[in-house]
C-alpha cells in the first residue's frame, strides 16, 4: 500500500478530481450530473433571473410594473437604512468569525495533538450544538439572557451583581454573536479535524527526526495541510454572516428596540416584501447583497489559495 | 515519495516509538492536564446551554421563572410537559413532527441522491460544459438565502405551489455543499482501474455504478445524508415565507409561533412547551449524529482513503 504526499484535504476545491477520468460515452456524465442541474437550474438559476428582471421594474399604482433601469439600484446606494446594515453584518463578521474560526482551530489542533483525556468525549460535546436547530438555539439563549428570570438574572440574584442586559441595544450584537458561535464552534472544529487526521504520519516521523518541536509542528506541518478546510471555512462564515437572519429575527421579539426591521441586510429585504409588499426593491437589496457576498468570497479564495501555491 | 505502512503492530515496536495509529502524535505524547482544561471550559460552553435546555425541561412554567436556571425545582414535571406539548392544540406538535419527517425524508433523501448521482459523475466522467457546472455551482453557494428566497417564493406562488408542502421540499433537494463533499469523496473513494474493469467485461453504466460504486461510497453517503438531514430539519427561513398554513409547519416554525404567542394580545404563555419542545426537537437529531458517528467521520476525511 503507498501513498501520496500530500494526500488530498478535504476541503480541498475538487478541480483536479482525482487521476484521469473514463473517457468513454463523451456525454455519459450528463446523466449523472443531469438530475443535479435540472433541479438546480430550477431552484437556483431561475430565482436568480427572476430576481434580476424584478429589480428593474416598479410597481405602479397604476399600469402594473414599470421599466425603470438601474433606479432601484441607485435608491438602494442612497439607502441609509441598507447601509446601516451592511456596515452592522461587516462589525459582525470582523469580530464573530476569527473568533469562532480561533476557538475551533485551536480545540480542533488540541484534539489532534493526542494529548487530551477524554478526547472523543470533546470531539463530539463540541459538536454537540450544531445539532440544534437555529431557532431553538435562539429560544434557549433568549431565555438564558433574560435579566429578570433568565440566567443572568439568577446570577445577578445569586452573587449581588448587576450584569448589564445581553439584550440591550448596546450589546445585542454580541449576544448575537455569541449564539452564532456556540452553534458553529462545533462544526468548524470538525472540518479542521478532518483535515488534520489525513497528514501522513511520515511528515510527523521527519519532523521528530529532525528534532521539530510541538509548536514547530503546527507551524510548518499542520497548519499549511489544512489551509484548504481554513479557506472553505472561512468562505462558509463570511457568508453566514451576510445571510445573517434567523437569530436576530427571533430575537427581535424579546428585544424590539435593540433589533429593528432592517437590523441585518437580509431582514431588511425579508420585510421590504413581507411586510412592505416593494418585491422591486426587496429583490434589488438581495441582489446586491449576493454580489457583496461573492465578490468577499472570491476575494478571500484567491488570497488563500495564492499562498498555497 | 511514497511510504510503506504496514498493517500497524498490536504494540508499538522497539525503538522509536513511532506512530501506531493515524491521528497519534509520533511519540504517543504525554496527556496534559492544562490542555484538558482549557479544552474543557470550551467543552462547557457547549454543553452547559443544553444542560440549561433538559433541566428546564423539568420544570412546570411558575418554576421556570422562580427557580434557579440551572438546577431542578422541586416538582418534577417533564413528563406532565412532554404531555402537554404533545396534546397541546389537538396535538399540532404531534402535527409539525410529522411535517419536518416528510420534509426531511423527501428533501434531505432527494438531496442526497441527487448529490452522489452528481458527484459521481463530475468525479469520474469528463463531459462537455464539466467546467461550467463547477463555476456556477460553486458560485451558487454565495449566494444569499433571501436573494432566492423572494423570488422563489413570488415563482412558487405564480406556480401555485406555496402553502403547499413541494414549497419547502423543493428547494431543499439541492444541496451545493452535498454535492461538492460527494465529488471529492467519489474521486478517492473510487479507483478508475475498477470502472475500467466494470466496463471491459461489458457491464452498464447503470449496473457499474449501482454494484460496483453505491457500495464504496457508503461512508459519503452517510455523511452527506446526515448533513442534508440537518440542514432540512433545522430549516426555518424557507418554510416560514412559503407556509401560511399552522398545518403544513414544520418543528421550528410551530416552535416559533408557540413562543411568540405570548407576545400577542390575548395568547397564552407557553414557555414549558417551547422548551420541552424544543429539547424533542433536537433529540432525534443527536441520536442520530451519535449512532452513525463511525460513519459520517469516515465520510468526512475522505481524503485518508489510501490509493
Amino acid at each position: 500500500m503507498t501513498q501520496t504526499v500530500p494526500p488530498p484535504v478535504v476541503a480541498d476545491l475538487p478541480a483536479r478530481p482525482g487521476r484521469r477520468p473514463a473517457r468513454r460515452g463523451r456525454w455519459t456524465g450528463w446523466g449523472f450530473v443531469g438530475p443535479f442541474m435540472a433541479v438546480f437550474a430550477l431552484v437556483f438559476l431561475a430565482p436568480i433571473a427572476y430576481s434580476i428582471y424584478l429589480s428593474l421594474f416598479r410597481k405602479q399604482l397604476v399600469g402594473g410594473n414599470a421599466f425603470v433601469g438601474v433606479e432601484n439600484y441607485q435608491r438602494a446606494f442612497a439607502d441609509p437604512a441598507f447601509w446601516s446594515a451592511l456596515g452592522r453584518v461587516t462589525l459582525f463578521l470582523a469580530v464573530q468569525v476569527p473568533i469562532m474560526l480561533g476557538i475551533a482551530l485551536l480545540v480542533a489542533l488540541a484534539i489532534d495533538s493526542g494529548r487530551l483525556y477524554g478526547k472523543s468525549f470533546f470531539r463530539i460535546s463540541i459538536f454537540m450544538p450544531y445539532a440544534v436547530p437555529a431557532v431553538v438555539a435562539t429560544l434557549m439563549w433568549g431565555f438564558m439572557y433574560g435579566t429578570r428570570f433568565g440566567l443572568v438574572g439568577n446570577i445577578n440574584d445569586a452573587f449581588g451583581v448587576s450584569l448589564p442586559n445581553p439584550l440591550s441595544p448596546d450589546l445585542v450584537l454580541l449576544s448575537i454573536g455569541n449564539i452564532v458561535t456556540w452553534s458553529f464552534v462545533g462544526y468548524n472544529m470538525l472540518i479542521f479535524y478532518s483535515a488534520l487526521r489525513v497528514v501522513p504520519a511520515s511528515l510527523y516521523e521527519a519532523a521528530a527526526i529532525d528534532g521539530a518541536g510541538q509548536w514547530r509542528v503546527i507551524r510548518a506541518i499542520k497548519l499549511p495541510a489544512i489551509r484548504g478546510a481554513l479557506v472553505i471555512a472561512t468562505i462558509f462564515s463570511i457568508i453566514g454572516s451576510f445571510q445573517l437572519f434567523n437569530e436576530p429575527s427571533i430575537l427581535q421579539k424579546l428585544a424590539p428596540n435593540a433589533i429593528t426591521t432592517s437590523f441585518t441586510p437580509n431582514m431588511y429585504a425579508y420585510s421590504l416584501s413581507f411586510s412592505g409588499q416593494q418585491y422591486n426593491y426587496s429583490a434589488t437589496v438581495a441582489i446586491i447583497m449576493g454580489v457583496v457576498t461573492m465578490v468577499v468570497a472570491y476575494a478571500v479564495q484567491l488570497r488563500g489559495m495564492r499562498k498555497e501555491a | 515519495m511514497t511510504t510503506t505502512t504496514a498493517p500497524t503492530p498490536a504494540r508499538p515496536v522497539a525503538g522509536p516509538k513511532l506512530r501506531t495509529r493515524r491521528g497519534h502524535s509520533v511519540d504517543r505524547p504525554r496527556r496534559s492536564v492544562l490542555l484538558t482544561v482549557l479544552t474543557t471550559v470550551v467543552g462547557l460552553y457547549a454543553v452547559v446551554p443544553l444542560a440549561w435546555l433538559v433541566i428546564n425541561a423539568t420544570k412546570a412554567q411558575e418554576d421556570l421563572f422562580g427557580s434557579f436556571g440551572l438546577w431542578f425545582a422541586g416538582d418534577f414535571s417533564l413528563f406532565q410537559n412532554i404531555a402537554d406539548t404533545l396534546t397541546y392544540n389537538d396535538g399540532i406538535f404531534v402535527r409539525w413532527l410529522g411535517n419536518t419527517l416528510l420534509y426531511v425524508v423527501v428533501g434531505a433523501g432527494g438531496a442526497t441522491a441527487l448529490a452522489v448521482l452528481g458527484g459521481y459523475g463530475l468525479a469520474k466522467f469528463t463531459f462537455p460544459g464539466k467546467r461550467a457546472v463547477f463555476a456556477i455551482v460553486i458560485g451558487a453557494v454565495a449566494v444569499p438565502g433571501t436573494a432566492l428566497a423572494v423570488p422563489t417564493f413570488l415563482m412558487f406562488s405564480q406556480m401555485g405551489l406555496t402553502n403547499t408542502p413541494w414549497a419547502v421540499i423543493i428547494p431543499s433537494l439541492i444541496s451545493p455543499f452535498g454535492l461538492y463533499l460527494m465529488w471529492t469523496f467519489a474521486a478517492e473513494a473510487i479507483p478508475t482501474e475498477l470502472l475500467e474493469a466494470a466496463r471491459v467485461d461489458g457491464a452498464s453504466e447503470v449496473r457499474t455504478f449501482a454494484q460496483i460504486c453505491l457500495p464504496l461510497l457508503g461512508p459519503g453517503i452517510v455523511t452527506v445524508l446526515l448533513f442534508t438531514m440537518v440542514a432540512t430539519w433545522n430549516n426555518y427561513f424557507l418554510p416560514l415565507i412559503m407556509l401560511k398554513d399552522p398545518d403544513w409547519y414544520p418543528l421550528t416554525v410551530g416552535l416559533n409561533s408557540w413562543n411568540a404567542q405570548a407576545a400577542t394580545s390575548g395568547g397564552q404563555a407557553i414557555f414549558n412547551l417551547v422548551i420541552t419542545g424544543s429539547v424533542l426537537t433536537i433529540v432525534p437529531l443527536i441520536a442520530a449524529f451519535l449512532l452513525l458517528q463511525r460513519f459520517w467521520q469516515s465520510g468526512l476525511a475522505s481524503g485518508s482513503v489510501k490509493e
